[in-house]
């Protein structure tokens, strides 16, 4: 009985695995239109419309499953994206500095063919650190005496001027802004020719003041303040800045017509977020 | 022992067409973790472990015939790999007779690793030109673990449609008799 069991199921097997190899070779001996791939066709002709209903019933399962694969794939994906991120991120923010100080030198370049600036010897600056407090005196740039860069120098950026230098190492200085109260800069109203002196006002580091002008001179608001440059004693009092540089916009005057008239001014060189300056190394010139 | 044959027939037709039609309409078009379940050596392998080796390897040579009727392949290449993954199941039943519930997930693992290295290495005895591949064994381990998540259910699911049909297990047998009374020493108390 046992024999017999045994024999069957050998034969079995030997018969089924004999069949799959008669019909792999018949398969590959016989020709597209031999018996086995006719008969494939027509498995495939009865299958596939129940396929196609099995498919569109399981739709939804398999959508649900996409999904979830989906977000397993985002899921992985995630790492790589947030570093790519990063990656741009820190590209832009390098793109934006880069577009600003563009723009910055070319208000600056601007400013020394406009003014012809360029005969003053500029050397451009970075500013490296920032006096953080309110009235926002003081700069420290990262050029220094190395670079020609030495006290009473003027500082000028894109949108006007800056200050001047007040102290200077080899490899960095510090330039005291025109918003500083111990600043005073002889100045001019550019389109009346009038001359005072441009300091700050007490409690307004923001707001520059010219004073120092006669009743008779009419200052009007929206008018333009440049600097005088040496004016007169030119061995003796010379001036560290040079003519014609921006200072800033007419605001309002205080007691117009009298001999204490305070013209205020708003200044073109914001305070707040210098970049990028120059150092005019060669003071006024000759002439100018 | 009683064995109702033509029903366990038609039982066994019905999920292999069912098997197939699923694998090739629907589980095949689910990717997990990149990849997708083979049901195919599963339910062989179930229908070996619970019906026998002879069942088990005729149902693999013709679940395989019609997955391979179906799927416009080689014809006999499927028949052949599935009758060794059912043969294999079902002598394991005969010869150790195993019992831990854990049976199904290891028979299931093995037979689908089993199914896709021979599957692979049919088709690179028949030319296939197809470069033994990190993404080929990567691709086998996957679909491995993948049906070791659902051996377990696949096998509970055979075994319900095919239990009815079945012969009559000995163990399920005296299994029987001991609770309903007969070898339960609470009935001779």
């Amino acid at each position: 009985m046992y024999d017999k069991t045994v024999r069957r199921r050998r034969v079995v097997l030997g018969l089924l695995v004999a069949s799959s190899l008669i019909l792999l070779t018949a398969y590959f001996g016989e020709s597209t239109g031999g018996g086995l791939h006719s008969a494939q066709r027509g498995v495939l002709d009865v299958v596939s419309p129940i396929q196609e209903g099995a498919s569109k019933a399981l739709k939804p399962v398999r959508d649900l499953f996409g999904w979830a694969g989906d977000t397993f794939h985002a899921k992985g994906q995630l790492k790589d994206v947030r570093k790519d991120r990063d990656a741009l991120r820190a590209q832009v923010v390098e793109l934006q500095a880069r577009v600003r100080e563009n723009a910055q030198l070319k208000s600056q370049i601007n400013l020394n063919d406009t003014h012809g600036l360029t005969d003053n010897g500029p050397v451009a600056a970075h500013v490296i650190g920032q006096d953080p407090n309110l009235w926002f005196t003081q700069v420290t740039i990262d050029r220094g005496t190395s670079s020609g860069v030495h006290e009473n120098q003027a500082v000028v950026n894109g949108e006007g001027l800056v200050g001047k230098v007040t102290s200077a190492t080899s490899s960095s200085a510090i330039v005291t802004l025109a918003t500083d109260h111990t600043t005073q800069i002889g100045a001019t109203v550019s389109e009346s020719g009038v001359k005072g002196v441009v300091g700050v006002e007490a409690g307004h580091p923001t707001d520059l003041v010219l004073s120092s002008i006669s009743g008779k001179d009419v200052v009007r608001p929206g008018e333009t303040i440049v600097t005088s440059g040496t004016v007169s004693n030119v061995g003796k009092f010379p001036s560290p800045y040079p003519r014609d540089i921006p200072i800033g916009r007419v605001t309002h005057v205080d007691e117009p017509g009298s001999d204490n008239q305070q013209v205020h001014i708003a200044p073109f060189a914001n305070a707040r977020r210098l970049d990028l300056v120059e150092v005019l190394t060669k003071g006024d010139v000759a002439g100018r | 022992m009683r064995v109702a044959i033509p029903q366990l027939v038609l039982r066994l037709a019905l999920v292999g067409i069912l098997t197939v039609i699923l694998q090739v309409s629907a589980v095949t078009q689910l990717q997990i973790f990149g990849t997708n379940a083979d049901l195919m050596p599963l339910v062989i392998a179930a229908v070996g472990l619970l019906a026998g080796s002879i069942a088990g390897a005729c149902f693999g040579f013709t679940v395989g015939l019609f997955l391979d009727l179906a799927l416009v392949q080689t014809v006999g290449l499927s028949s052949l790999v599935y009758v060794a993954v059912g043969y294999w199941a079902g002598r394991f039943r005969e010869l150790r007779d195993p019992q831990s519930a854990l049976v199904p997930l290891a028979v299931g693992v093995a037979a689908t690793a089993a199914a896709m290295v021979g599957y692979s290495l049919i088709q690179f005895l028949l030319g296939v030109e197809a470069p033994v591949s990190f993404l080929l064994a990567r691709e086998i381990l996957a679909t491995v673990l993948l049906n070791g998540v659902i051996a377990t259910p696949v096998y509970a699911g055979v075994r319900r449609v095919l239990l009815p049909a079945l012969p009559e297990d000995p163990r399920r047998r005296r299994r029987r008799a001991y609770t309903t009374g007969g070898l339960s020493p609470l009935s001779r108390a």
